[in-house]
This record gives C-alpha cells, sequence and structure tokens, in this order.
C-alpha cells in the first residue's frame, strides 16, 4: 500500500494549485456575491486543457489517471467551490456517459469537441417529483418514425444556460418502472428545448443551475444514450463516478476553510495573545485537521478504485459520505473560531459554510449515500 | 531555428529562511522551483516556437533532482531536455558552470541560446555572458523584449533609467529578465507527455574538458561566507553645497570612518 503520489501526480498537484491560487482565488467573492458564472475561468479551463483531463488523448483529453482529476477539483475547491462544481458537472457528468456508453458515432461527434472545451457538458435527471426518488421520472420520450418526442422539466440542472449537450433521462416505457427509463443526448439548439428559470441558492451561487423546459422536444434516433430502458443504470453508473468530484470537492471546501482559519487563529489576539495559543482552539484544530486527512484518505481510495476495478459504488460513496459531513462539520467549527469576523463576508469562511452544505444533497444525498453503504455490509 | 534554454533548479527563496546560527540558507523542505529568470526565458523561447516554429532544448546542470525542473519545462511545451550531471560538476562556481554548460551546449544543434539574467539563490548573473564567451558567440543581456527576423534578434535591453535596442546575428546568446513576460502555465496532458520523454543524460565522460576546468578544482572563486545585511540606517541628506564644499564634506567623513 503506497500511500505516496507519484512525481506525476505531485506536479499536477502544484499546477492545480498555482492555478488555482492565480486565477480562481481572486474571483471567488466577486462570482458569489454577483452570483455570476466564472466564463473568465471557463476560457482558461479551454485554454489550459483542463476540461477533459481524465479522458484518453484520443478524445482530445489529458490522459491523466483518475486521481488527478479528482486533486484537480480539491484543489479548485480550497479557493471556490463553484468553480470546482463547473468543472466537475462537466466532465463527470457530461462528458463520462456519452464516452462509456456511446455509439462510435456519438463519440465521435460529441465526446471530443467536450473534451476540449469546444462544449460545455451537463447532466439532467432530477425533476419536480424525482429528487433521491429519481426513478419517478415524468418527463416522457415517446418514437415517432426517425426521432423522439420529450415532452417535461427538469430542475437543478448545473451549468445550464452555457452548456452546449446535455444527458437527459426521460420515460420512454412506463410499465417497466426504472427499465422504462432511457437516456438521449440532447443539443442545445434542438427545436422544442429550452432553458428555464435560474435558481437562488444558498451556496455556489456563480454556478449556473436552472430548469429545461421539454414542449415536444425534437431528439433523433440516433441521440438515443445506450439502449432503450438502460437510462436508469447509465444515470447511476455516471453518478457513481461523479460523487468521487464531490468528494473531492467538498474535501478541498474543508482543507480551504482550515488553511483559512489556521492564518486567522496565529494573528487574532485576545486577552493578551494569540487564539492559536488556547488549548481549545489547538484541539480543535487538531481534531478537524486529522478528521480531513481521513476524508483525503477515503477520496484518494476511491478515486484508486475507479481506475482499478469495474465498481467502486462501495469507496465512492463512502468517500463522498464522509467528505461531505467533514465539509460541514469543519467549516462551521472553523467559522466558530473566526468569531463575529467569521460572520462578516470580509472573511471567506461563510462562504465556505455556504458553500459546504451542498456537498451534502447534491450526486445523491447523504442518506443516498448510507444505503449504498449499507447494502454492500450487509451482503 | 533551434533554441536551448538554460535553466537552473532553485530553492523557492521566497519561502526561504536563513539559519540565525550560520546566517546561511535552511534549504530543507524548501520547495524547489525553475529560478523565475530562467522561466520567462523558456516563455520566450516557446512563443517563437508558436509564432514561427522552433525546437525548443531545455538543459540544466545540477544533481539528479534537477530532472524535475526539466519535466516542468517539458510540459510548458518544451520538446526535449537534457540533464548535464555528474559528481566531478559538484562544488562549481559560475566560471567552471558556464565552461561545462557550454561544453555541453557546444554538442546540441543551435541558432538561439537564451539563459536567465540571474538565479534567486546566486545572484551573480555571470553564469549566461560567461556560457557566451566560451562559445565564441555574441551576448545580450537583461532582455526585457526579444524578436526574431531571419539571422538576426532584436532585443530591448534594460537599463536602470534607459533601454537600448540591439540587434545581433545568430547564433547568439540572450539573458532574460523575469519582466520578460507572463510563463504559461503546464498543462496536465503536457504533464504525461512530460513524464513519457526520455531525459537525455551528458555526464563527464561525455565532455570534452579538462578536470582543472570543471567542478571544485575548476574554480577560481570560493564562497567564504553567506550572511544577511544588517539594515542600513536611514542616512544624512547633506544639500545646498557647491562642489568644494562638498568634497570637503566627504573627506572629513571619509576620516571620520578610518577609511582614510
Amino acid at each position: 500500500m503506497d500511500f505516496k503520489l507519484s512525481a506525476q501526480q505531485e506536479m499536477a498537484r502544484t499546477l492545480f494549485r498555482d492555478f488555482a491560487e492565480k486565477e480562481v482565488k481572486p474571483l471567488a467573492q466577486e462570482i458569489d456575491e454577483e452570483e455570476r458564472f466564472p466564463t473568465e475561468t471557463l476560457e482558461k479551463f479551454r485554454k489550459y486543457k483542463f476540461m477533459g483531463i481524465p479522458y484518453s488523448k484520443e478524445w482530445g483529453g489529458a490522459g491523466c489517471d483518475t486521481l488527478t482529476y479528482e486533486i484537480c477539483l480539491e484543489e479548485l475547491s480550497k479557493v471556490c467551490a463553484t468553480t470546482a462544481t463547473m468543472l466537475s458537472a462537466h466532465t463527470s457528468l457530461g462528458t463520462w456517459p456519452i464516452l462509456k456508453y456511446g455509439t462510435p458515432e456519438q463519440k465521435e461527434k460529441y465526446v471530443r469537441k467536450l473534451c476540449t472545451g469546444e462544449y460545455v457538458g451537463a447532466f439532467a435527471l432530477t425533476e419536480p417529483n424525482a429528487g433521491t426518488d429519481s426513478s419517478a421520472q415524468q418527463t416522457k420520450a415517446v418514437l415517432d418514425g426517425d426521432h423522439y418526442v420529450l415532452n417535461g422539466n427538469k430542475i437543478f440542472i448545473t451549468n445550464s444556460g452555457y452548456a452546449d449537450t446535455y444527458v437527459i433521462f426521460a420515460m420512454t416505457n412506463k410499465s417497466l418502472g426504472n427499465h422504462g427509463i432511457s437516456a438521449f443526448i440532447v443539443e442545445k439548439n434542438f427545436p422544442g428545448f429550452s432553458v428555464g428559470k435560474e435558481e437562488k441558492k444558498m451556496g455556489i451561487r456563480g454556478s449556473s443551475t436552472c430548469e429545461l423546459i421539454f414542449e415536444n422536444c425534437i431528439v433523433p434516433k440516433e441521440n438515443l444514450l445506450g439502449q432503450e430502458g438502460k437510462g436508469f443504470s447509465i444515470a447511476m453508473a455516471t453518478l457513481d463516478n461523479g460523487r468521487i468530484g464531490i468528494a473531492a470537492q467538498a474535501l478541498g471546501i474543508a482543507e480551504g476553510a482550515l488553511d483559512e482559519t489556521i492564518k486567522y487563529v496565529k494573528q487574532r489576539k485576545q486577552f493578551g495573545r494569540p487564539l492559536a495559543k488556547f488549548q481549545n482552539t489547538q484541539f480543535e484544530i487538531a481534531d478537524m485537521v486529522t478528521k480531513t486527512k481521513a476524508a483525503q484518505l477515503l477520496m484518494y481510495r476511491a478515486a484508486i478504485a475507479e481506475d482499478e476495478k469495474p465498481r467502486y459504488s462501495e469507496e465512492a460513496a463512502m468517500a463522498k459520505l464522509y467528505c461531505a459531513s467533514t465539509a460541514m462539520d469543519v467549516t462551521t467549527r472553523c467559522l466558530q473560531l473566526h468569531g463575529g469576523y467569521g460572520y462578516t463576508r470580509e472573511y471567506p469562511i461563510e462562504r465556505m459554510m455556504r458553500d459546504a452544505k451542498i456537498t451534502e444533497i447534491y450526486e445523491g444525498t447523504s442518506e443516498v449515500q448510507k444505503m449504498v453503504i449499507s447494502k454492500y455490509a450487509f451482503k | 531555428m533551434n533554441i536551448v534554454v538554460c535553466i537552473k533548479q532553485v530553492p523557492n527563496t521566497n519561502e526561504v529562511k536563513i539559519d540565525p546560527k550560520t546566517g546561511t540558507l535552511i534549504r530543507e523542505g524548501v520547495p524547489s522551483i525553475i529560478n523565475p529568470d530562467d522561466k520567462a526565458g523558456l516563455e520566450a523561447a516557446l512563443r517563437l516556437k508558436d509564432s514561427q516554429g522552433a525546437h525548443v532544448t531545455v538543459l540544466t546542470m545540477g544533481p539528479p533532482q534537477a530532472e524535475t525542473a526539466l519535466r516542468e519545462a517539458l510540459a510548458m511545451g518544451a520538446d526535449e531536455a537534457v540533464l548535464v550531471t555528474d559528481r566531478a560538476f559538484g562544488g562549481a562556481d559560475t566560471w567552471a558552470t558556464a565552461h561545462t554548460i557550454a561544453a555541453a551546449v557546444e554538442k546540441l544543434p543551435y541558432d538561439l541560446i537564451i539563459t536567465g539574467r540571474q538565479a534567486i539563490d546566486g545572484d551573480t548573473a555571470q553564469v549566461g555572458p560567461q556560457i557566451a564567451e566560451n562559445l565564441n558567440i555574441p551576448n545580450i543581456s537583461y532582455a526585457e523584449e526579444i524578436k526574431v527576423e531571419g539571422e538576426y534578434v532584436t532585443v530591448k535591453r534594460q537599463f536602470e533609467d534607459r533601454y537600448h535596442i540591439l540587434k545581433a546575428k545568430m547564433p547568439c546568446l540572450i539573458t532574460a529578465l523575469s519582466e520578460l513576460n507572463t510563463p504559461r502555465y503546464m498543462t496536465p496532458g503536457g504533464i504525461v507527455d512530460a513524464y513519457q520523454k526520455e531525459i537525455k543524460k551528458i555526464t563527464r565522460a561525455d565532455l570534452d574538458v579538462a578536470d582543472g576546468d570543471i567542478g571544485l578544482k575548476g574554480s577560481p572563486t570560493r564562497v567564504v561566507k553567506t550572511f544577511t545585511k544588517s539594515p542600513k540606517a536611514a542616512g544624512t541628506l547633506v544639500s545646498n553645497l557647491n562642489s568644494q564644499e562638498a568634497a570637503d564634506y566627504i573627506l572629513e567623513k571619509l576620516k571620520e570612518k578610518f577609511i582614510i
């Protein structure tokens, strides 16, 4: 068991950390306050070829391993969770299923453009009545000659409004339940497709989160992804891989919060000495640092498992569950160590705490992760 | 066009502390970086590669761990990397270093050699021009801007209060300032490529040099001590003196301090 990163992974981490500090951090507060999608960062992601990190060079990706990609999300999240959300939704949710389940024609048409960043990708499963109960799909897809007609809507879709392609799920055969759901690749210009209102959120406020509306949307037959009825398993497999990215995000948020807090308590003085000299501060920090390190090991283990085994749902679920709860716990306690100043927007810690919450919810709630883990435990 | 870029791996002196007992740098645990002036030189070479095509070879003289600096340069877009390494080169001052590097560069095809102005750990600014002298080619230092047209380079050379525009015929050597440009980031795919490339190694046996000209033996200078300067006082401003009065004043002060 080797706990060291390879020289290559270390060099990648240096790149991501450098980029995050210089290009992403200066914008973080502004994009949160203005609820603005960071298009300038998206441009830089394209320029420095960050849009297809774990995908092969054959498809225009960087050819890195999964762990390197997760380290990118970890480093970005230390300074700006919104930016990491944008990249992980595009890479893990928007691109992965097409690469994994697409026909050679679909891959040729979409994957290269997604990996180079010419296209931005998104993924749309959630509906007003289908959150954790994702199989309760009400969006319908009816085959009509050489195309499908889609009707329905999706909510809480990340990158919507900026995405060029969406992997959409819809019911093709209601009588088959889960096995009646199919996946489609929908381009933003397909007739009958539109992006609805933008959601106002507690955190990751710069992330674009909108409703999608399908009104007799025409989707060519060739854009069915995988086979009819295989949509649900495609969605679940995609989320398995995506949730390691969310674990990485949560981990980065916790680490970023600790970095800021350690800096703060060293210089903030009360009762004639720095807060860092008080035992409560020291014990809080010790506790949080240990917890965060444990979370990191779980996340790294899941990332390595993804490259080594065909099934890694258990590792991914554990990583997301623990990293998300660590992020929530650590940011809350870090804000407390900041005292009154931590409650103001003068310091980044309140944003980090607001950002942390979503990691316990999206791409499978913590409760869903517990369902997955206990299923494996009882096998 | 063939460009050879010479780089040095240095400790990140922004993070380095001075040992209060010995007055020397504490290098342990300090991350290593490509010397900033050198990185700007590398970026200049890569921009020439982008705009008019060039083969960029990056070279460094150093211990085995200097390989990391070469990998970073490859990941930024350099085509080839050379590590000049041997125990025999150890302990070299700028004279011996330049002699060794020149002997190594001679083995490569080059139209243009770019080095950094000076390293942040040595601060001598000598190696670049010394390499040029060893190779008997012209050198232009303190480059703030570089243009290449045909066989000629045109360089804006920085002075304290002005600049010169100088033109030289290739082959020649240019030393770069970190103000020359903002170096690009590596790309994740570039890092994958960099670790797949083989780094060419040049050792003592490969070079046509004399033992007495390399390493510690080949070093006419020796660093006796490094220390942080004690901060100077603000000084006294004396004005409104004519030249005779000013000369008298200065003479008085020199006598006072037992300098004369």
